[in-house]
Formats: structure tokens, sequence, C-alpha cells
């Protein structure tokens, strides 16, 4: 049931934000309904198909498992955050997934690519297998998972001055 | 001359790997889809409550708590909405004898499923709206359920719709040449019964629908996810009385689909219903849960089968018993009987025999609607008559991949009447086998199978020969009295800049539609595919037609655009001849330019072309009118069907002290006719097999035996992973169509088509030699470890 809003402070992609929320609303919709960062999906709302995920403080987190007042003085990063502020990481992942084709309709892609940003700045030689296990926790029902696979590999190799494999 | 002209030459765009240009805003978060659209003023949410029981009559309704909850707007039953919304009927003339009960968009008196929405409420946040359903009361009687599909055609069942007499939707009987003399004079015969549990589609995006209705124009604006715009707007048009060209409906970018965003949903009714009675803009996402009860189940069949075989391993016959669960309407505007009837009239259809007998019961039951997802019946053929043919090679003691060879159509057969009526143009069944015995080097997992079963590993091989339907024509739908067009539209006009505007009928769920269609129009017309802007997705703005289903887009949208392409290149033509009067014969367009024909000079940019003929036609000769748009239909008439085929493979582990299947390695050939994008091709193939794999694995409705639906979320309902998934590899066979100049047919549905055979045949490959087969998918550990007698049967 609806009770009352909470004053909450954070910074989303580099802007501080305050914002009057009720205790029940989740980061996703805060990102998606307030602040209109619509790259944030929502897919299962129950944390299984990864969708949502953003950074908070640093690392990943499924948007839709944090409740907005726990991100009271975080530091969020979306989909939109990243690409404005030209994360090298992250533009070698979009390049390879548009050359590769790793994706379809595009739904999952934003969280798999916060996966992926967050898996090649600890691994920078990730085997395909080392790949497909770290994005086991992002479903994508569109294509095979082999092109995701590709284009994971192929930004590791640019970021790591091997040029695409 | 080559039949293609001028789009088969060296700077063609035909059968190139290029990007996609509309996936750059996708992997930056840009994308469009509809919950992601700005709401416009005065929107308002609506969330619903369901049935909690698979059959139940509502005795009251008590809604005075929800209605006084502040920010709730209105609360609707079933008859309210009946008001505004006429009932349908999911049948077609064209499956004689077909039944289906009207349906409402909510349900009025009963409820026939678990999950059927009973009420609406509308409010201003999706959240408000949930708890003022908190607040209802409904009183209900719950009734007997009928899940079963043998229960529900046992006499004295009770029945779903009482005034269709019984549970019996709809059966078909197809039978050709002399079925049981050749079971008779078999040398072996192979039966089997095979379960195949019921899926669902899981688009990582729900179906979301934003209606709005403005009265001072009587004009209907939807934004929906949804595969067919146009099938929606007369759907919008007939049942809520509203002219047709005042429904305008947009798709813009859509969160997968897979057959499953083309039916019509009571939720989304009520929602368009809801718009029009509170005149302002109503949206609906639906959240997982409503997915998994709500969305089109598919699959569910139980298969009884045999197959005679002579002794040197030639298949002289086929007789297959499908029955087949649909829940409780069959589903509009399509029906729930398309399934069925392509699984038995697909069963057999790459060999050679002429012997075939197939029946169908089509059964209603208080379970969530069963109709069409991606390879419709496809999969249910494929394994049923793959599976066959394995325990029939192993009958005569024949390889399977020899089995295949001497039992499939030959190349000199075409065109071929299948027993149960479809005709092949022309198939490739042996090329695609050659190649995939090279692709995943048969002989060497064959030698290493053997090596490693001596050393209790157990590994195993299945293959799976598959033919696919693609680009229907109009018998599929329309003759039944279906408004679903088979034509496309397109409309292609030169902008002033000499960018070319393509808006095609056929919609973009992530094949790459749009990719395709510049690649079309630039190679037709001549210009470089960044000079392409293609639009689809909406009633208003492109040209009416059938979109994106059935693997029908690249092949009859492709065709729609190549000559439309050809006509604007003409109009050019002529124009450019006028203004260097010359002969528009003697001129060619490549690359953007008008060039001479024989030694490509440049004469002219079209760039040039489009500024003269926009605002300097003064400089033109007396008379000439410059044509800068053109219009083109195309709809497939040589042939109902366009078939294709292929093959795969799978490549397994089984672990049998925990039944947990590893997949090593899959492999697929094949033959989608003319490739436009091996790219895009590739992974929409590799996309369907992993849907397959799903199937053959793990993903299940499980439903209890009351017909409550036991594991509706993500978390139970398991999908694959990347982790579990092995790379596959894709390779082509080109056999393209002569039934049109582009020579495309489809390839949505062939990695579906085959991949939950191809894994059926590899684990029982894998447990031949510990005497354990499996005939009911998804395979696992339970069924596995039960099959191998590691456990005990259970009664479920």
């Amino acid at each position: 049931m609806a009770s009352e809003a909470v004053t909450i402070t954070l910074s989303v992609n580099g802007e501080v934000t305050t914002q009057a929320v009720e205790p029940r609303t989740h980061l996703a919709d805060l990102l998606r309904m307030r602040l209109g960062l619509t790259g944030t999906h929502l897919g299962c709302e129950h944390g299984v198909c990864g969708a949502c995920t953003v950074f908070v403080d640093g690392a990943t987190a499924r948007a839709c498992l944090v409740l907005a007042v726990q991100a009271d003085g975080a530091v969020v990063e979306t989909i939109e955050g990243l690409t404005d502020a030209a994360d090298p990481t992250l533009a070698a992942l979009q390049g390879a997934f548009v050359a590769r084709n790793a994706l379809q309709c595009g739904f999952c892609t934003p969280g798999l690519l916060a996966t992926a940003v967050e898996f090649l700045r600890e691994v920078t030689t990730p085997s395909r297998a080392d790949i497909r296990e770290r994005i086991s926790g992002n479903y994508c029902r569109c294509t095979g998972y082999h092109a995701i696979v590709d284009a994971i590999e192929d930004a590791a190799a640019r970021l790591a001055g091997r040029g695409p494999t | 001359m080559d039949p293609l002209g001028a789009i088969d030459r060296p700077n063609s765009y035909i059968g190139r790997s290029v990007p996609r240009p509309n996936a750059r805003r996708l992997v930056e978060g840009r994308g469009q889809f509809t919950d992601d659209l700005p709401s416009p003023p005065r929107t308002v949410h609506v969330a619903f409550l369901r049935s909690p029981y698979a059959h139940a009559r509502i005795l009251g309704i008590d809604l005075d708590a929800a209605r006084a909850l502040p920010g709730v707007v209105l609360v609707a039953t079933g008859a309210d909405i009946a008001t505004v919304c006429s009932p349908w009927v999911g049948v077609l003339t064209h499956f004689a004898g077909l039944k289906s009960a009207p349906q409402h968009p909510l349900a009025i008196d009963r409820a026939v499923w678990l999950g059927e929405p009973i009420v609406a409420v509308v409010a201003a946040t999706r959240a408000l709206a949930e708890d003022a359903i908190d607040l209802i009361r409904i009183d209900y009687e719950e009734l007997p359920a009928v899940t079963d599909i043998d229960a529900a055609l046992a006499p004295g069942a009770p029945v779903i719709h009482s005034a269709l007499g019984d549970n019996l939707a709809f059966q078909l009987r197809l039978e050709n040449g002399a079925v049981d003399d050749a079971f008779a004079a078999a040398h072996a015969v192979v039966e089997d019964e095979f379960v195949f549990n019921r899926h669902t589609a899981v688009t990582l995006e729900a179906r979301t629908i934003l209606a709005d209705y403005d009265a001072s124009e009587n004009r209907l604006t939807v934004h929906q996810s949804t595969q067919t715009p146009y099938q929606m707007q007369d759907v919008y048009a007939r049942h809520f009385s509203i002219p047709e060209a005042n429904v305008r409906v947009v798709a813009r970018d859509i969160g997968g689909s897979f057959g499953m965003k083309l039916h019509v949903y009571g939720d989304e009714m009520a929602t368009v219903a809801l718009s029009i009675m509170l005149r302002r803009p109503v949206k609906f996402v639906a959240d997982r849960l409503e997915s998994f009860v709500a969305d089109i189940h598919t699959r569910a069949h139980r298969v009884r089968a045999r197959m005679a075989v002579a002794a040197d391993g030639t298949i002289t016959a086929m007789a297959v018993d499908d029955t087949t669960g649909i829940g409780p309407y069959s589903a509009y505007p399509r029906t729930s009987a398309v399934e069925g009837n392509q699984a038995v009239r697909l069963m057999g259809g790459p060999y050679a025999h002429r012997a075939y007998r197939g029946t169908l019961k089509v059964v209603f039951q208080n379970k969530a609607m069963m109709s069409q997802y991606r390879a419709v019946g496809h999969p249910i053929a494929c394994a049923v008559t793959e599976s066959l043919v394995d325990r029939a090679a192993a009958a005569v003691g024949i390889d399977a991949i020899e089995m295949r060879r001497r039992n499939l159509l030959t190349d000199d057969v075409y065109p071929y009447t299948s027993p149960t009526g479809y005709v092949f143009e022309r198939l490739s069944h042996h090329q695609c086998l050659d190649a995939l015995e090279r692709a995943c080097d048969y002989a060497s997992l064959r030698r290493e199978q053997q090596t490693l079963r001596e050393q209790g590993v157990f590994r195993g091989i299945g293959l799976a020969v598959f033919i696919e339907i693609t680009s229907p024509g109009p018998a599929f739908y329309g003759v039944g009295g279906a408004h679903i067009t088979a034509q496309d539209g397109c409309v292609m006009q030169l902008d002033p800049s000499g960018a070319v505007r393509v808006q095609v009928s056929v919609t973009e769920q992530g094949q790459g539609t749009e990719a395709i269609m510049a690649q079309i129009a630039a190679s037709a017309v001549g210009v470089p595919m960044e000079h392409v802007r293609v639009v689809t997705g909406d009633t208003e703005t492109t040209p009416y037609g059938g979109a994106t289903w059935a693997s029908r887009g690249a092949a009859i949208g492709g065709e729609a655009v190549l000559i439309t392409g050809r006509v604007l290149r003409q109009q050019l033509l002529d124009l450019a001849a006028a203004i260097l009067q010359a002969q528009p014969e003697t001129l060619d367009i490549a690359d953007g330019l008008i060039v001479d024909a024989t030694d490509g000079r440049e004469r002219l940019s079209v760039a040039e072309l489009a500024r003269i003929a926009h605002f300097r036609p003064d400089t033109l000769p007396p008379g000439v009118q410059p044509q800068l748009a053109a219009a083109r239909n195309h709809v497939p008439r040589g042939q109902a069907f366009a078939f294709t085929n292929g093959i795969q493979a799978s490549h397994v582990e089984v672990d049998i002290e925990t039944g947990f299947v590893r997949l090593l390695g899959h492999w697929v050939v094949e033959d989608c006719g003319r490739l436009i994008n091996p790219l895009l091709v590739d992974e929409q193939i590799r996309g369907g097999v992993v849907q397959g794999i799903g199937g053959a694995l793990f993903e299940e409705c499980i439903y209890s035996p009351e017909g409550q639906l036991l594991n509706a979320t993500l978390a139970d309902y398991l999908v694959p992973m990347a982790g579990e998934m092995p790379d596959i590899h894709v390779s082509h066979v080109t056999t393209p169509t002569l039934h049109s100049q582009l020579g495309a047919k489809g390839a949505g549905e062939a990695g579906t088509a085959g991949a939950a055979a191809a894994v059926l045949n590899a684990v029982n490959d894998a447990l031949a030699p510990l005497g354990a087969r499996l005939t009911e998918i998804p395979l696992t550990p339970q069924r596995i470890l039960t099959a191998l007698g590691q456990i005990q049967r259970q009664s479920q």
C-alpha cells in the first residue's frame, strides 16, 4: 500500500538529484519514470533476467532489486550516462555489438552491456567459457548468445590493443 | 541477363554482412519500446484482477472499497467493458468444423483459466491500481477444472462451453497411400508415444499497450508492442465500431515477439475499451507473472506415432495421432488449429515414403490459451519424425546419417507434392546432409563417442532434418475469412537531398528488417545504403501489409521493396535522360550517381537530380513532370508457401549420475533461398536454435491437476542461459525460389524447427548403450534419471 514519501538525494550519471519517493519504489522505476532514463529495462522485476542491470557505487546491481530509498547517497550510472561519458570499455563493447550483430530486439542489451563492462574492467583476456559464465545472469531471448560472446571477445581484444580477433 | 539485373552487380548490398543501421541507438539505451515512450497528458494506468482458479463461477463482485481509494479513476467489470467491445470467436472457415466460444475482454460470470482477467482498475499509477485490486472482493464458486487432454475428451467430462456440446475444438484426418498394407508388409515397425510439454515465449519485453481515444474526432491511436499493426487496426475498428481509417496502430521497438505478439488478448482489448470509456490515454504493461498466465502458451502435444521400414532401410509408411490442448478458447484472429494442422502435415515431410496417415484432435481445457509461437508445429513434426527415423535405423542396423541419405527426397523429384498436400518447389536435403556431415566431422564424433563409452563417458550425436514453412500466401488466413493480408506494400520516394525514403509494411522486432529493406532498396535504386531511410511499424505512415510473421518479411516485404525500387530507379533514369538529353537506356545509377551505362562515367549525381526536380523544375525541358515517388505491392501467387529445408546436429554429453545434459556443439546447415545478409541470418538461426533447445531441456509450464500454474516466475521457469549454450555453427546452401525476383525464402523458424529434435536424438544416442530412451521433453534431469532407472517414476 502507498505510504508517505521519503526524500532522497543521489547522483545519477554525474548529476545530483533530490527526489521524494514512496518506500516501495524501486530504483528502476525511479530511473525510468522520474528521470526519463528509459534505457534501463524491466524484464521480470524479481532480479532474474538482468535487463535492469546498472552501476551503483561502481558495481553492477539489479535496479529492480534496489529500493530507491536504498540508493540515497549512492552514485548510479546507467547506459545513457556511460555512453555520454564515452566510457572506453563500453564504447568498445558497443562497437563490437553493432559489428557482430550481438543484439536483435535490443531489450536486454543495456543490461548485458553493463555486465560486460564490469567484466572487462576485471578480466582482460577472457575465454569464451569465461564470457558465457559471466553473462549467464543476463537473459537474451532473441540471439543464440553466440554473437554476444563474439562481440565481448572482440571488445576485450580491442581494449587490450590486440584488435578484433 | 541475370534475373536479378541491377541488384546482382558488384556494388549490390544483397548477400553482404552489413551491420544494422538501427542497432546503434539500441546499444546506447535509446530504444523506443512502448513503455519508454513519453506518456501523453492525462495518461492513467490499468491493472487487472485475474482469476485465481482454473474454472470458477463468479457469484458476486464487491468493488466499493476499490472505487473509494484515492487515485482510482475507474473500476470496470467484464459486463462494463462489453458495452463498448464486441466479443470475438477464434474460428476460420478453412478449418472445417473448428469451433470456439465467444470471448470477451474480461470474464463475465465465469472464469475459465487461471489468470483470465476479471476486473480492470484504472488509477493514476500502476501501483495505486494494484492497491485497489487488493480491496476487491469476489465471491467464487470453484468448478471442476478440465486440464488433462484425455479427461477432457472422456464421456461425461465437464464441458467448458456447454453450447459447443463437447471439448473437441477441431479434428482432422489425412491419409495418403496404402498405409495399413505398408505396415503389414514392413520388415520392422517402430512405435512411440511422445509428450511435448507446454512452454511459452518469455519475450523480455512483456506485452505493452498505450491506447489513446480522442472522442472529438472519434479517433483511436494505439501504441502497442505488436508484430502486426494492420491486423490490430482492423481488429480495433471492428470490435470497437470505429471507422478503420480513424484507427492508428504504432509499433515502435518490439522487445521480442516470436509469434506471441500477434494474438488478440483480453487485457489489451480492455485497455482500449477503457480509453474509449474514459476518453483519455490508458496504459497497460504486463508484469512477468501476468505474462506467464496470460500470454499464449505453445507446443502442448501428445503424439502416438509409428513408422514402417523395409529390410534395406527404406521407410515405407508413417502414421501419427496428435492430441493437443489449447486452453479454453481458440485464439483470435488466427485460431489455435494452425499449430496442430501444421504438425500433422509436416510429419515425415523430408522423406520419400508415400503412405501416411495423420489424425489430429484439438482439445479445450482449463489452462492458458495456446496458439502460434515461432516455428508453428514444426518442432513437434520434426522431433517425432526424426526420433522414429533413428529408431528405424537402429532396427535395421544402419547408421543414422546413412539412413537419412537413403530416405530423403532426391534432387530429381521437384516440384514435389507431399503425401499431406504440401508442394515443394525445390529442396536441397542431400546437399545439406553432405555439408553437415563435413561441418561437424561426423565420422570423428562417432569415433570419439566409441572411445569415451569405454571410459564410462556417454556422449551422443543427434541429427534432425527439417522442412520450414515460410512466406504464406492468401491460402493461409485470408481464404478462411481472416482480415490478415498476405501482401505487403512499399512506398519509396526521392527526397530533395537525394536520400531515398522507404516506407514498408513489414515490421522490425530485431530480425534486421529495416537493414534488409535498406539493402534491397539501395541495391534496386543504385544508391549507397547510408542514403536510404526505412520507415516501419505505423499504420499512418506505411502502406498496408501483413507485417512480420511466418518468415515472410524478407521474402514478401523484400520483394515489394525490390520492385518498388526498380520503378523509382526507372523514373530517375527517365528524368536524368531528359536533363542530359540522352536516352534512358544509355544511363545507369550506381553508388548515388547517374552514369553512362557503357563506361560508368559520371554524368550527374542523384542528389543534384533531386535538387533540380524539387527546386528547379523550371530548368527542365517543356512538359517534363518529375516523378519522385513509387508504390508497389507484392503477394505470393505462384505457391501457397515457400518451403525451405535444412539439417541440424547436436553433440551432447549426459552425466548419468545427475541426469544433466551438457551441450558440446550444435551445427545447422540451412537453405533459406537468396541470402540477403548472412550476419543477420546466422544469428537469427542461432536464436531459433536456442529457443528450440529451451523447449528440449528447460522450458515447461507446469500445471497442477487443478489447473494451477506452479512455476509462473522467471526464477522457477527455466530459459537457456549463455553458460549452458554451445557455440552454434551455421552454414548455408542457397536455392533461391523462382517465384520471385529476389529469390529469398524465410529463415525465422529454421533454428527452432529442428533444435529440439536434434537434442532429443543426441541424448537418446548417448543413453542407447544403457538401454534408456526418452520421448518426453523437456529432458529434465528427473526424466533422464527416471529413464535410466536411477529414480522411481513419479505419478505425475
